[in-house]
């Protein structure tokens, strides 16, 4: 029982607190959700830890263990190594880790970028099959998907100008009418959503979070 | 033509209204354009010489000065207005004292709309306590759906993936998707299915670790659960989307639950789930990512779907009330918009017949907001 | 199987293979292709040039490697724009890894325009906190950013002698690749009722469009496409401008492979009828 309770008094407590510094802005109230996430902030800094922790500690089980795909394990560590070491030296030499003419930053330029590149690259080529699989006008409603989806991945780009010159405008009417509605009212669905869970978890009628 | 226009320049200082108090703001009307800037000097009661305390904006047109001003002293100020051939001086003649408000007034309508919205869910609440069998909550076929996509999964003898969104603990997204990691946990623990969960960040994971060991333990499966089967991998974006496709190529899993909020990776899991011919039940508040995880997923939850998962789930009549609340919350929310949209529509045509009082109306009422 | 019914089978690989070719042939043949300005983007340039000279522009950098090829020809089309007009520029970031991006477009462009450092712009580095920070801006920038990227004083830079919070910035840039953008909105102009002009993926634009419209942003700037259409409005046509080529070409492809896949489809459909 006081395994539960403990924890859901503080979230009722802070939950409230928070809440309330929204409207009333009187000292100690007013500054309280800034330091709030303050606090965060630095709870969240230490908890990077826990992650490097536990990655640590599965990839050199799987090594031990010599498990399948436990090679992907040294390139783990080998990256985890050689960031830390480089932007060591280089903060230590330089200053500042991202100075350009660090070892860091050649790290970051000729290793990261082009690897960050590559995935959202990927999206290009996901996006074409999953069209192609997707749009299908099997009825009323994929066929109206279908078409505004055409519509407007040819009038966002100059092709579908020179193709027809009234489909941008066409285009920018679906974006910023037919579109707007709709999207509007999912965010202000989820808005409210998000309330009524927030509201739930404060009064602790939702505590599967506590396990 | 000078003494006119500073005749017209008029400044005010004001305590700096629904703030919490040591502030005080100066607003300049009729400011003549060719001004270079203002220099604003300040003296307390006893002081007997100004001392400069900062630059007025020409861009806003105010000067709010927070330096060491105290509570309940009067302050006066003057203005060195810069023109490029001469400096005036402006002395606004009414001191200024600070205080500290108990309550913004701009955010009136938030609050009542909040204790309407929050007694509608309470109120909810207590008739689903009374009357547990009368409320109805549409089917949901994406939740219905997770006890085929886990027996699936062991019919194929594959593991099910579990993959955590991007946002953390704080997201109410993330938090539903941990509700229904202890979900889809103890079913799994049932069938005696491997599960994998891929988390992206680090609190996240120690939420699903403690999740999941509760939900074997519920099942009568304590000693079935594995720690390491709840892994982070990384807190990079692709990275964390690389992790994870590399896990559904080697692991290939019959089953794949995509829960929280996502960004440009969506589609790239999505499609890599596909591909290795997994069943897969998205769920996101991310409005952009829905139309993907539509295209590539077998089932998706849009929006408040994921955050009503608990209570369609546990079915329990508290956690149903609470739903029904906020959906007569925002049924509210929909006249309200309705009446002020109808009103508004109604005003602008009788302006355009000159008749201009109920679009008065209208604006005093928008102003409410 | 027909050769029809082929058509709405074909394998994922030969789609990879054509959008791969169609998307390299416009860079590798350097094409570019002019774009048509759409109101979003045009409401977005007029804000900023609308700004008096000396008035000051802060850039957020709220985007890495991954969201690069979109937002970093809209970060130097800005630039350009904000150097050309004799704007002072303040970049800051919430997003560590795009700190490196955003430094090096900004010496770029500050170079090509000759601009001093102090002077005409200043790079305030990042800061972790996200919403605290931009609340505490509200209030003096130097309470959260107490010194530039190489920590420097914010006093002893003659550009920030009369810059302390939002009242004295003209506009904020948000170029966003998350959810940051929301945050501008929700708490920056909410609050403090500052400019904003966003500049955000192609796939975050349909989430921004509601802000145009109720006036909550000056301008949005959607997707390569739209940083193509501010570089044709800052007269300077750079990668947006290539980049819009393989997009057109990628686009058009996409929309062959909808129909052949639909004529597969009815094909198939028709054959199962008739059986």
């Amino acid at each position: 029982m006081k395994k539960k309770t403990i924890p859901l008094a503080i979230t009722f407590l802070t939950g409230v607190i928070i809440v309330v510094t929204f409207f009333i802005p009187h000292p100690p109230f007013g500054r309280l959700q800034e330091d709030a996430l303050v606090w965060y902030s630095v709870i969240f800094g230490f908890t990077m830890l826990l992650g490097v922790d536990s990655l640590v500690r599965f990839h050199a089980t799987k090594l031990r263990r010599r498990e399948k795909g436990s090679w992907f394990s040294t390139i783990f560590f080998l990256g985890l190594l050689l960031s830390f070491v480089t932007g060591l030296i280089s903060e230590l030499r330089f200053g500042d880790a991202f100075k350009v003419q660090s070892s860091f930053m050649y790290f970051y330029n000729y290793v990261l970028i082009p690897l960050q590149s590559t995935m959202f690259a990927l999206l290009a080529f996901f996006i074409a099959s999953a069209s192609y699989r997707a749009f299908r006008a099997r009825n009323l409603e994929a066929t109206l998907l279908l078409i505004t989806a055409v519509i407007v991945m040819l009038g966002r780009v100059p092709a579908g100008y020179m193709l027809w010159h009234k489909l941008p405008p066409i285009t920018s009417w679906i974006l910023n009418v037919l579109q707007l509605g709709p999207m509007r009212g999912i965010m202000i669905g989820i808005a409210l959503g998000t309330v009524a869970m927030s509201l739930r978890l404060i009064l602790g009628i939702e505590r599967t979070y506590l396990s | 033509m000078m003494v006119l226009l500073l005749l017209s320049m008029s400044f005010e200082a004001m305590d700096t209204p629904n703030d919490g108090g040591q502030s005080i703001t100066i607003i300049g009307r009729d400011i003549p354009t060719d001004v270079k800037k203002i220099l604003v000097f300040r003296r307390t009661e006893k002081d007997t010489v100004y001392k400069q305390v900062g630059f007025f904006s020409l861009l806003s047109m105010k000067y709010t000065d927070n330096d060491s001003i105290k509570d309940g002293e009067k302050y006066f100020y003057r203005l060195g207005v810069v023109f490029p051939e001469s400096t005036f001086y402006y002395n606004i003649t009414k001191p200024a004292v600070s205080t500290a408000q108990w309550f913004n007034r701009t955010r009136a309508a938030v609050l009542m709309y909040l204790i309407l919205f929050s007694a509608l869910v309470l109120l909810f609440i207590q008739l689903a306590k009374r009357n547990p069998e009368g409320l109805f909550i549409r089917k949901i076929p994406a939740l219905d759906a997770i006890d085929e996509a886990i027996g699936r999964s062991t019919e194929l003898g594959k593991p099910t993936f579990f993959v955590h969104g991007l946002m953390g603990i704080t997201d109410a997204g993330t938090l539903a998707a941990i509700t229904l990691l202890r979900r889809v946990a103890k079913k799994i623990a049932e069938y005696d299915t491997p599960l994998l969960v891929t988390n992206f960040d680090p609190i996240v994971m120690t939420a699903s670790q403690e999740t999941v060991k509760q939900a074997y333990t519920e099942a009568g499966r304590p000693d079935a659960y594995n720690e390491k089967n709840i892994i982070y991998l990384t807190y990079e974006q692709f990275g964390y989307t690389a992790g994870v496709d590399g896990l559904m190529a080697r692991e290939k899993p019959g089953a794949i639950f995509l829960q929280g909020y996502f960004f440009a990776e969506s589609l790239i899991l999505a499609e890599t789930g596909h591909a290795v011919g997994a069943i897969q039940i998205a769920g996101t508040t991310a409005t952009v990512q829905l139309p993907f995880f539509v295209a590539a997923c077998d089932y998706v939850l849009i929006g408040e779907e994921l955050l009503a998962a608990s209570s369609y789930i546990g079915r329990e009549p508290v956690m149903l009330g609470s739903v029904k609340g906020s959906d007569w919350g925002k049924a509210v929310l929909i006249f309200i918009i309705g009446a002020y949209v109808t009103l508004g529509t109604i005003a602008g045509i009788l302006m355009s017949t000159g008749r201009h009082t109920l679009m008065h109306i209208f604006e005093k009422l928008v102003s409410v907001f | 199987m027909s050769i029809w019914e082929r058509l709405g089978k074909i394998d994922r690989r030969i789609i990879f293979l054509i959008i791969g070719i169609v998307v390299l042939i416009p860079i590798i043949f350097g094409l570019k292709m002019s774009v048509q300005i759409s109101p979003a983007v045009q409401s977005a340039y007029n804000a900023i040039n609308d700004l008096k000279p000396g008035s000051a522009v802060m850039i957020s950098i709220d985007y890495d490697a991954a969201s690069m090829p979109e937002l970093q020809p809209m970060l130097i089309a800005i630039l350009r724009h904000c150097f050309d007009k004799n704007l002072k520029v303040i970049l800051i970031d919430f997003w560590p890894l795009g700190l490196p991006i955003g430094t090096q477009g900004l010496e770029q462009v500050a170079k090509e325009y000759k601009k001093k450092y102090g002077i005409d712009y200043v790079n305030l580095g990042y800061r972790p906190g996200d919403i605290a920070v931009m609340l505490r801006m509200g209030l003096e920038i130097r309470n959260v950013f107490y010194g530039d990227i190489s920590g420097t004083p914010l006093d002893s830079l003659p550009m920030m002698d009369n810059i302390h919070n939002y009242d004295d910035i003209a506009v904020v840039v948000g170029l966003e690749a998350g959810s940051m953008g929301d945050y501008w909105v929700q708490y920056v102009n909410a609050r403090f009722k500052q400019k904003l002009i966003l500049g955000v993926t192609a796939v975050m634009a349909a989430n921004a469009y509601p802000y145009v419209q109720s006036g909550q942003i000056e301008g949005l700037i959607g997707g390569l496409k739209g940083a193509a259409e501010y570089e044709r409005l800052v007269h300077h046509p750079g990668f947006a401008h290539v980049g819009m080529a393989s997009q057109s070409w990628a686009h058009v492809a996409i929309v062959i492979f909808i129909i052949l896949g639909n004529i597969g489809f009815f094909v198939e459909r028709r054959k199962g009828k008739r059986l």
